[in-house]
């Protein structure tokens, strides 16, 4: 009775499992299909192509369709925004982060609890008046519109996470070590902070790199020439031609898709752990 | 220090900027982020409620049967999408808290839609779609539906499609969360719990819920705030179609400032779940100071 009652419930866990799995990567490997059918095979719909072939992505590499023209250039673009975007974030929320967890002034509280409050705002509902601000900055098409707008609202959970572990993993014994032996607190910040922030800055630096690189709605409304966009707006704007190309748009978010989910492979560990620390206490 | 003698001040009677800014004082250190949250959080916030400051905008939505439809459709994302997504992720949470070797190995698998950019995966999704040609009705047609959905072609099922995807997207992340929490929770409890005979069901009913329930409100409430700011999810899966009937606020908004160009209006749009949203804040608040300051 036993066995025959956990030989059912296995079973039934594997089917969970295959159901899982199925539902997971339909859409990736609709992609993958997708991306490998020939121009006139596209209409016939099939789970697996009959002649599978890369002229797809080849036509991607070598921009040989006017929806892709501008590949190689928006594919840096993507890079540009996002690595800068990551390194100001770095900059600015472990600057803030020693202020919070090492200098420890009153308003030290009140600062972090306010900065994450920026997460209760609805960002697409606060991307309109955000689009005239940038009119009035001068600053609409220019990538670091879309820099600066991505450093600002990643700091805050950067400053956090930042702040957490500064608070927990660092002793304070190191800083007043360095004090009497007369460092001011920037040499503290750049010969004692930074080094042993390391951990928690890969983390960090991983989020606001995909935080950049993931953004479509702030980048379509910013950047509308082709030469400064990234490449989710050139995704989204397949969309509007009229006679899109479906396996060149798939390759397309197939190449565009293969950086983050690389990152997200290798960098597993710390990401997830860096993902929970944003919703679980620690 | 108005009352400071005057013989006491560093260079006579004249105060110089270097003894007000001192270069190691904490406020220094905080001073970028500070300076980009004035010019890119509070001054938009503060001109937002500017440009949407003329109610005869809000007459004109409250008279729009496009606004309402958004105005619905953003109430079944909130109430559908967001608990179905969520008890969807607390059921999948224990089942990768099994230890067996295939469990653990699935969950990398698992993770894939929160690593793949959603751009990718909802155009995806959306050529999956297509009622001719499209993936799901070729393998529906293959098991024997004759005339299966024209899924982008009617409200209900377009709406149906954008709320599973919106769930396909977002499950991992909130499986991620919630397993965190449930292996967070110490092998000590269920062992006492073993020794009381508590096991299974009960086990479930009266141990495990319980101290998940913290996180559990919390990730409803922040997915509902995140959920209310969704605009990719409805923009790549319908794009409002069919005939605007599947608009959500978010995508409703920069359809009216940017599609139409009237700024105000689209403004407004978002202006008007205000009272939702400042619930929500409320309730996640309180939520955060029942549960002593951590996020959880």
């Amino acid at each position: 009775m036993k066995t025959r009652r956990s030989a059912l419930s296995t079973t039934a866990l594997v089917a969970v499992g295959v159901l899982l799995a199925v539902w997971t990567l339909l859409p990736v490997y609709h992609m993958l299909v997708v991306s490998l059918s020939p121009s006139d095979e596209l209409f016939a719909g099939r789970l697996w192509p009959e002649d599978p072939t890369l002229t797809a992505f080849s036509t991607v590499l070598t921009e040989g369709d006017f929806t892709v023209e501008r590949f190689w250039l928006q594919l840096w673009n993507s890079l540009f925004v996002a690595v800068v975007s990551a390194v100001g974030v770095l900059a600015i929320a472990t600057l803030a982060a020693f202020a919070v967890a090492r200098l420890r002034p009153r308003w030290a509280g009140l600062l972090t609890t306010s900065a994450l409050a920026t997460y209760v705002i609805p960002l697409s509902f606060l991307a309109i008046p955000l689009y005239k601000a940038m009119a009035n900055y001068n600053l609409l098409g220019s990538q670091w519109a879309l820099i600066l707008a991505t450093i600002t609202f990643g700091s805050p959970y950067a400053l956090w996470v930042l702040s957490q572990y500064a608070r927990a993993s660092i002793p304070s014994e190191l800083d007043e070590a360095a004090t009497i032996d007369g460092a001011g607190a920037w040499r503290i910040y750049f010969q004692i902070f930074l080094p042993l922030m390391r951990p928690p800055m890969v983390v960090v630096g991983i989020y606001a790199f995909l935080l950049a690189w993931n953004e479509y709605l702030m980048a379509f409304l910013f950047l509308s020439e082709e030469d400064s966009m990234t490449l989710p707006v050139t995704l989204g704007n397949f969309l509007n031609s009229d006679q899109i190309q479906w396996n060149v748009m798939m390759a397309t978010a197939l190449f565009y898709a293969l950086p983050p989910v690389l990152i997200y492979y290798a960098f597993q560990r710390n990401v997830s752990s860096g993902s929970t620390a944003g919703g679980v206490k620690n | 220090m108005l009352l400071a003698p005057p013989h006491k001040r560093p260079t006579g009677a004249r105060r110089t900027l270097r003894s007000y800014i001192r270069i190691n004082d904490p406020w220094v250190f905080v001073l970028p982020y500070l300076a980009g949250a004035a010019f890119l959080i509070v001054y938009p916030v503060g001109y937002g409620f500017w440009i949407g400051r003329d109610p005869l905008n809000y007459l004109q939505l409250f008279g729009d049967p496009t606004y309402w439809a958004a105005a619905v459709n953003t109430l079944l994302f909130l109430g559908v999408g967001v608990n179905a997504t969520l008890l969807l992720a607390l059921v999948l949470s224990g089942f990768f808290a099994l230890r067996r070797w295939w469990v653990k190995a699935l969950l990398p698998v698992f993770i894939l839609p929160w690593a793949v950019p959603v751009v990718s995966a909802y155009l995806s999704i959306h050529w999956m779609l297509n009622s001719e040609i499209g993936m799901i009705n070729t393998i529906l047609r293959g098991i024997g539906v004759s005339s299966p959905p024209e899924w982008l072609n009617s409200y209900g099922w377009a709406i149906v499609a954008a709320l599973v995807s919106y769930i396909w997207h977002w499950l991992p992340f909130w499986t991620l969360i919630l397993l965190a929490a449930r292996m967070a929770i110490p092998n000590d409890v269920y062992e006492a719990a073993d020794v009381d005979g508590a096991t299974g069901i009960r086990r479930l009913v009266h141990i495990t819920f319980p101290l998940l329930r913290g996180t559990y409100l919390t990730s409803t409430l922040l997915a509902a705030i995140w959920t209310l700011s969704d605009y990719n999810t409805v923009h790549f899966i319908t794009g409002g179609a069919p005939g605007d009937t599947t608009h959500v606020l978010a995508t409703l908004g920069v359809d009216y400032a940017f599609d139409i160009g009237f700024i105000e209006l689209g403004v407004s749009v978002g202006l008007t779940a205000l009272p939702l949203i400042i619930i929500l804040i409320v309730l996640l608040v309180r939520r955060l100071k029942a549960d002593d300051g951590g996020l959880a």
